[in-house]
């Protein structure tokens, strides 16, 4: 928990290619307890929008309730955000992109918001394939309400009351293949150097981008024997691929000559430069992205990075043929057909 | 035995088999009557169910005008099996049963006092068609045929009809124009002036249309410009959103691309669907959606929070009776409290009630005006029998010079001229409503957090007791500003002014004319007040005051519209006498008159007995 931030910045910190500042990317100060992975993960999207070099209030940020909802307070300070209810992020989110598809979304949710009371609104969400991007700060329990456990919560982890849990926990990376998101990762709040990238590339994806980040609950679930602790992490966890993110307009420097990387060129042609391991799935396989992730969970292991990507896929907008023009643009011109139209429209019901 | 007459003044009730093709030919029957220049409305009263279930049509032809639901039958179009007893059983004395013959009627139907009608319907059918998917559909056109003959109707405007019809596939106009004058035949040569009933050409329906509420619902959104629409389907609302997409087909393609100037979401349920449209009003398009009371309860904790975030939100609730499933094919006027008071803490939302397609069409676009000035969720209140059944209501009008009111929204050069510090919950003008901002709008001002805590004047979260006292009161008085735009009760007032008065609402109101005029006809005067909208003006609690009595009449069992009186006009209940019709059934004229007559007479009113033949059709 910090209560005081420094305003200070080194007068040599250079802007953005847009011009911005980090700075600019910054929100209010973290109410969340000291230590809490979703300080790391406002850090790395702060990051990320910076190098992006986002303009700031052309991104809207929302989020549901919970701890992770209420960090989009913490970054983006000139973003316009909207903290919803509790498990509804995603029809606030729909609705918004509906009325405007030239804004960026950014919603944040946690596992109780979206795998518990959300699950229903998470699943179609992802199903329309809404533009948007959709962080999970997963932690495995409820912190607002003293530590119970969540539906993401791995079965036969112990929290801190020492309490084992024993249902099965839910994959929200794997359902999100299942049903339909085009870019899917995992994250560690702990490994910013994956993260940002991750971010990255998945606010540059058309369509819906979901990244699932555990972030361990310093509180009430960062004991060793729960599977979401910094310490079980941090020794169960294997990256995919690893990967460069390339924005599209930065020159492409890195020249990778050998075989085992593969370029997936994104919606608004960034790239993302894959670099395989000999053996590893092809993450641009629905299938063997699902295997790969049951694969590790037998051994025991966290499998993060991009676990899915497929940059062709038609949006809700594409789906439901809207114009190009936002629709919170257009006017009476546009919209009312007019009297003489519903005198005909009269007449037909005569 | 005496036999029913009347000119232009009946009812017809057709009994079918659900999903038998009657509806189509039922409205022919119905839309020629209106052709013929007579005010007509049609009910119909269908189950839950796709197939087979019994399904009524009732008809009402009344040259008065009186297009309420009457309650009693004059005739009966008996072409269901299933129900033949119960609805030759049910006729009123004196009325004609219209029947296939194809079949005698069993022996033990033996009443001596209605006129029985036979038409071989499904053997004439059966002679003239070879096709058996055809059959039953024709079957239906014979009975519309043989109904012309009985009632001595013009058959050409039923011939046009069925031209227009089918003016897109004329090969089947053929043999519904053939099916329609077999009917006519039979009927013409086997019961020549048997039947008492009739109709006769006049010109009593002016510049009229007839129209259901939900097309209409349909057309006031797409004029005011509604571009998204979050939307779960529910009988009897899912017509609004179809009617709504077929118009945006029409009219809302963007002509050098195609695409449409409009996104419809069906969601995954109504949660998610009042989600879509206050995340889209946020974001400063305008958005509605259309429900009935189970969504009602389920959009409940969403419109709390646009109410405390102020977000503007238009709901068309189309009601049906409830509580919980209750008949979902039938209707009532129940969800006025879950809706005046929708979800937790101190909420309340303005609504409003239309009486007849004309004014679904014209609160709705108000609707999305108001939504937008007074930032807060607006609720049409429709029911299932004005928004699912034809009315005959004046045409729809739009001015030309309508702009839309798109409330307080600051855009990026009014927020350069700001001197002072903005906030988004600052009431700069004293009406309690601020100024809002679209997300995107300039780099670095206007920019918010709106959230469902409390916060200050800035937006920022604050659990100080003070900023929360503030801003409840703020949004209370903007409640009293909401009063001063929204539309005023409608009043009508004898000379000199009558003791009794009468308080009603939305698809009550031609029943309730109708009972009213018959009970000044036996000598008791009552003075009328159909409310258009919640929170009450203070004219109307006016009106109250002013009378020594006054009924509540009204489609719900608890008295719904007199309990929000008492409580928001801090009335005397036992002032307000509850008359309460919550059947599932339109609002019928002659069981309300009974229920006043005995309301009155409880307190020692008494009315004048009418004269015979005074009275409807008898």
């Amino acid at each position: 928990m910090t209560f005081f931030r420094p305003s200070f910045r080194h007068p040599d910190l250079p802007p953005n290619e847009a011009g911005y500042t980090r700075r600019d990317y910054e929100g209010g100060i973290s109410t969340l307890c000291a230590g809490c992975g979703h300080d790391s993960i406002c850090n790395a999207i702060i990051q990320a929008c910076f190098e992006l070099g986002l303009p700031p209030h052309r991104v809207a940020k929302m989020s549901g309730i919970g701890c992770s909802s209420k960090t989009p307070a913490y970054f983006l300070g000139k973003s316009h955000g909207f903290n919803s209810v509790h498990g509804r992020m995603p029809s606030i989110a729909t609705g918004a992109n509906m009325a405007n598809r030239e804004l960026i979304y950014l919603g944040v949710s946690g596992d109780g918001d979206t795998a518990s009371i959300g699950m229903g609104q998470f699943a179609h969400a992802v199903r329309r394939n809404l533009n948007m991007l959709y962080i999970v700060m997963n932690n495995g329990c409820y912190g607002l309400t003293k530590g119970q456990y969540s539906a993401t919560a791995d079965k036969g982890s112990k929290g801190k009351k020492g309490g084992v849990n024993a249902l099965e926990s839910i994959d929200l990376c794997e359902l999100a293949i299942q049903l339909g998101a085009g870019f899917v990762a995992r994250g560690f709040s702990g490994d910013k150097q994956q993260l940002t990238p991750l971010i990255k590339a998945g606010l540059s994806h058309h369509g819906l981008s979901f990244i699932d980040v555990i972030s361990p609950c310093v509180t009430f679930n960062n004991n060793p024997e729960s599977t979401k602790s910094y310490h079980w992490v941090r020794e169960h966890s294997e990256a995919t691929n690893t990967f460069d993110f390339v924005p599209f307009r930065q020159t492409i420097t890195t020249e990778y000559q050998d075989d085992a990387t593969e370029a997936v060129t994104l919606h608004d042609n960034s790239v993302i430069h894959l670099h395989k391991h000999p053996h590893a799935a092809d993450v641009t396989d629905r299938r063997q992205a699902i295997d790969n992730l049951e694969d590790h969970k037998a051994q025991g292991m966290i499998l993060t990075g991009v676990l899915y990507v497929n940059p062709a896929s038609a949006d809700t907008h594409d789906i439901l043929n809207t114009c190009e023009r936002p629709l919170n643009s257009l006017s009476e011109t546009d919209l009312c057909p007019g009297s003489a139209v519903l005198e005909e429209i009269n007449a037909a019901h005569r | 035995m005496k036999q029913l007459h009347g000119l232009n003044d009946f009812v017809i009730r057709f009994a079918n088999v659900n999903g038998s093709g009657s509806a189509s030919a039922n409205n022919l029957f119905a839309k020629a009557v209106f052709r013929m220049g007579v005010p007509v409305s049609p009910k119909n009263i269908f189950p839950s169910n796709i197939q087979g279930l019994p399904t009524w049509y009732e008809v009402r032809v009344n040259a008065q005008g009186y297009v309420g639901r009457r309650g009693d039958v004059d005739m009966v179009v008996a072409v269901n099996g299933q129900t033949l007893r119960q609805d030759y059983d049910g006729l009123t004395p004196g009325g004609y049963f219209l029947f296939d013959s194809s079949k005698p009627l069993p022996e033990d139907f033996r009443r001596d006092d209605v006129t029985v009608i036979g038409v071989p319907m499904t053997l004439l059918c059966n002679e003239a068609f070879d096709n058996p998917k055809m059959r039953p559909l024709l079957k239906n056109i014979i009975y519309v045929g043989a109904l012309a003959a009985l009632l001595d109707m013009e058959l050409q405007v039923l011939i046009d009809s069925l031209t227009k019809q089918f003016r897109k596939n004329p090969k089947l106009a053929e043999p519904n124009i053939q099916a329609l004058q077999l009917g006519y035949d039979y009927a013409g040569e086997h019961f020549k002036d048997v039947c008492k009933l009739s109709v006769q050409r006049c010109n009593l329906v002016g510049d009229g249309i007839i129209m259901d509420g939900n097309t209409a619902v349909a057309l006031g959104a797409l004029y005011a410009g509604a571009t998204v629409v979050g939307w779960y389907p529910i009988t009897p609302s899912t017509s609004i959103i179809e009617a709504f997409g077929r118009y945006a087909e029409k009219f809302r393609i963007e002509q050098d691309t195609g695409r449409i100037k409009a996104a419809i979401v069906q969601a995954e349920d109504e949660l998610a669907a009042i989600g879509i449209v206050i995340g889209a009003s946020w974001n400063g398009a305008r958005a509605f959606t259309a429900t009935s009371g189970p969504g009602i309860s389920l959009m409940s904790e969403f419109l709390g929070l646009a109410y405390f975030a102020e977000i503007p939100a238009v709901l068309v609730n189309v009601q049906r009776t409830g509580p919980s499933t209750g008949m979902p094919t039938r209707t009532q006027q129940s969800d006025l409290i879950s809706c005046a008071y929708a979800s937790h803490g101190d909420t309340k939302h303005p609504l409003l009630f239309p009486c007849d397609p004309k004014e679904c069409f014209d609160m709705t676009a108000d609707a999305f005006d108001l939504a937008e000035r007074l930032q807060t969720p607006i609720m049409v209140m429709s029911d299932l029998d004005l928004g699912m059944n034809d009315h005959y209501s004046p045409p729809l009008h739009w001015d030309p010079d309508r702009v839309y009111d798109r409330g307080k929204v600051l855009n990026a050069a009014q927020l350069d001229g700001l001197t002072t510090t903005w906030g988004r919950y600052l009431d700069t003008d004293g009406d309690g409503i601020c100024t809002r901002t679209y997300p995107g709008t300039h780099p670095d001002k206007g920019v918010y957090f709106t959230r469902g805590t409390s916060r200050n004047e800035y937006s920022a979260y604050t659990e100080d007791s003070g900023a929360y006292i503030r801003n409840m009161e703020r949004l209370q008085l903007k409640w009293e500003t909401a009063k001063t735009l929204l539309p005023g009760p409608r009043i009508k007032l004898h000379e000199p002014q009558a003791r009794l008065g009468a308080v009603f609402y939305g698809s009550s109101t031609p029943a309730v004319y109708e009972t009213i005029e018959s009970l000044r006809a036996r000598g008791i005067a009552v003075d009328t007040m159909r409310l258009r909208a919640f929170p009450f003006q203070p004219g109307a609690l006016d009106f109250i005051h002013h009378h020594e009595l006054v009924f509540v009449i009204e489609q719900n069992r608890d008295s719904q519209m007199r309990t929000l009186l008492i409580n928001e006009g801090d009335l005397t209940p036992h002032k307000l006498i509850a008359i309460t019709c919550y059947d599932g059934l339109p609002l019928a004229s002659r069981s309300l008159t009974q229920a006043m007559e005995e309301a009155l007479a409880e307190r020692g009113v008494l009315l004048q007995q009418l004269a015979p033949g005074q009275g409807d059709a008898q």
